[in-house]
């Protein structure tokens, strides 16, 4: 019994040193977003500045277009947030519920083009909006994010887990598929919509690659690329960066703490799936 | 009893749902899959008007550019030291986190958050901690290891400090794909090891490894596909230098493809790298698949 003891306490204290290397990153750029002192490299290294100041958070809407940047990231991210809800519902349900030729090779096509690397759609996707003139604009932000496969897929596998008695009566009244689809379907579905629209938004704050490759002006930017760009620019200012990039994690870091367990069940379905 | 509609009716109601959904992957995932290897045969340049084809000449040149060679062997260095390190890192995580600990939820949350935090953010923080006077160097001399370089434009530093942040951000992600696995395992398989003596050691190689061995096949998957396309850290932190040191594949391709708008020799280089993660993939599947037990 004393070894199981033992054993416990080592455990406890390899989870409380790995707590510490996760978490110790952010606890400095907080501490360092409330530094007055603009000289952050003096050693000793405080987690406590001995100067605090809201100075930096105020000053990163003064000084920086961050206004511009917040509004530009909460458009793209709500616009590609519903988009995706929506159209990963209903292709998701006219997958699992309606029969039509064409079904199953159109699925596959989609499934497979999971394995593509998104890498090599780039310089494609690029000279497709370019023709299209929606270079540096809202449309090629935007567009590309729209309809996500995964999301189809996440979607189709949740109506079929719904027995196919409660749309008879709805069939036989002769409701139509889209009525059905609205107002019986979409009801009783929320933790699964909820689980795509928590992914689609984590994913579109945080895009990066795709808006350094379309947005070329920086009143085009998204908070990340805004806040990368300042990188080179703002080496002088940590107090500033940090201040940034501390209000951009809120977001993301807000609702993965109150839908924990949606991460934790999709992880989990889709670890089991591989 | 099963009542359904007309064929006709459905086949109409199907095809109005899957018409935008299908028009959008078709502009911007089908249609792109195909043209990507028909822009890499030609020698299209966005600033220039003219496009001449040029058949395999874009390969040829890859090949002979020392900067693509040194991206592909920093890709493949970076692939081999992060993709074992957080596989194992991630699972051994899980292993603890498995056993009946208070606190177990308060870990859970601690080791995800890098992994939910923008790339962006995580980056700009790690430049500054990799700094010459920031805070590796400063707990790296608290501890009685002289060090004042600069992580970050030192060429023999750089790859791997973006390596060590890599780890960083995605194994608290991984942990999680794990200890969902880690619970499907049946109590009554430890419980006859213990009977027969095994120790914790033992217990973890040869029950929990095996049979976790799904979940290692995701994880190895999802996480080689994400070292070959490592951008955004690279982007942020080092821009690909000093010196090309830590230019990746995806990288050569961005700079290329939007930096020079060499877009057919960009995407020559970005067909090479999806071949060599089909390879890969395929190989691991072949080899290593997920079921062997």
């Amino acid at each position: 019994m004393k070894a199981i003891k033992i054993q416990k306490i080592l455990f406890l204290g390899i989870l409380s040193l790995m707590t510490l290397i996760y978490i110790g990153p952010f606890l400095f750029s907080i501490s360092i977003s409330f530094n007055a002192d603009k000289n952050v490299f003096d050693w000793p290294i405080e987690l406590i500045p001995s100067d605090m100041t809201l100075d930096n958070y105020k000053n990163v809407w003064k000084d920086l277009p961050f206004g511009k940047w917040l509004f530009n990231s909460v458009f793209i991210t709500t616009v590609q947030t519903i988009s995706n809800v929506f159209f990963a519902a209903l292709a998701g349900f006219t997958f699992a519920r309606l029969e039509f030729p064409g079904r199953k090779i159109i699925f596959t096509l989609l499934l497979s083009s999971l394995m593509i690397p998104g890498i090599i759609l780039l310089v494609p996707k690029f000279i497709v909006l370019n023709e299209l003139s929606m270079i540096n604009s809202y449309g090629g932000l935007i567009l590309p994010g729209l309809v996500g496969v995964t999301n189809i897929f996440l979607m189709k596998q949740f109506f079929e887990t719904i027995p196919k008695d409660l749309e008879q009566a709805a069939l036989i009244d002769g409701c139509s598929y889209f009525r059905m689809f609205w107002q019986i379907f979409i009801p009783i579905s929320k933790p699964a919509l909820a689980a795509v629209a928590i992914y689609t938004f984590q994913g579109s704050w945080n895009e990066f690659l795709w808006p350094v490759i379309v947005s070329y002006t920086e009143d085009m930017y998204t908070l990340p690329l805004g806040m990368a760009s300042l990188r080179h620019e703002l080496l002088t200012d940590w107090p500033l960066l940090m201040a940034g990039t501390i209000m951009i994690s809120l977001p993301t870091l807000a609702i993965f703490i109150i839908f924990q367990r949606y991460f934790v069940q999709g992880v989990s379905s889709s670890g089991l799936k591989g | 009893m099963n009542f359904k509609k007309p064929k006709y009716e459905q086949r109409f109601w199907a095809y109005t749902f899957l018409a935008f959904p299908l028009l959008l992957l078709t502009v911007f995932v089908f249609f792109p899959i195909g043209f990507a290897f028909v822009v890499s045969f030609y020698d299209w340049n966005l600033l220039i008007p003219d496009k001449p084809f040029v058949g395999l000449s874009n390969y040829i040149e890859l090949f002979q550019d020392e900067v693509f060679v040194k991206a592909i062997k920093n890709t493949i260095v970076y692939t081999i030291g992060v993709v074992p390190t957080q596989t194992f890192l991630s699972l051994f995580l899980a292993f603890i986190m498995n056993q009946k600990l208070r606190g177990r939820a308060f870990f859970r949350t601690a080791f995800y958050i890098p992994a939910i935090t923008s790339s962006v953010v995580t980056s700009i923080i790690f430049v500054w901690i990799y700094s010459k006077p920031g805070l590796l160097n400063y707990l790296l001399n608290g501890a009685g290891v002289e060090s004042h370089i600069d992580w970050l434009t030192n060429p023999s530093t750089v790859l791997p400090a973006i390596m060590m942040l890599n780890v960083w951000t995605t194994s608290g992600y991984f942990m999680v794909s794990f200890l969902a696995g880690l619970q499907n395992i049946p109590a009554s398989l430890y419980e006859a090891a213990k009977i027969d003596g095994a120790s914790q050691w033992k217990q973890f190689w040869k029950i929990t490894v095996p049979m976790v061995r799904p979940v290692t096949y995701f994880v190895v998957v999802m996480s080689l596909i994400g070292c070959f396309q490592v951008f955004d850290q690279i982007f942020v932190m080092s821009s690909g230098g000093p010196d090309n040191a830590s230019t990746t594949m995806s990288y050569f391709v961005y700079q290329n493809s939007f930096k020079y708008f060499r877009f057919g020799f960009g995407a020559a280089s970005a067909v090479v790298l999806a071949l060599l993660i089909f390879t890969v993939t395929a190989v691991q599947k072949k080899y290593f698949p997920p079921d062997a037990y």
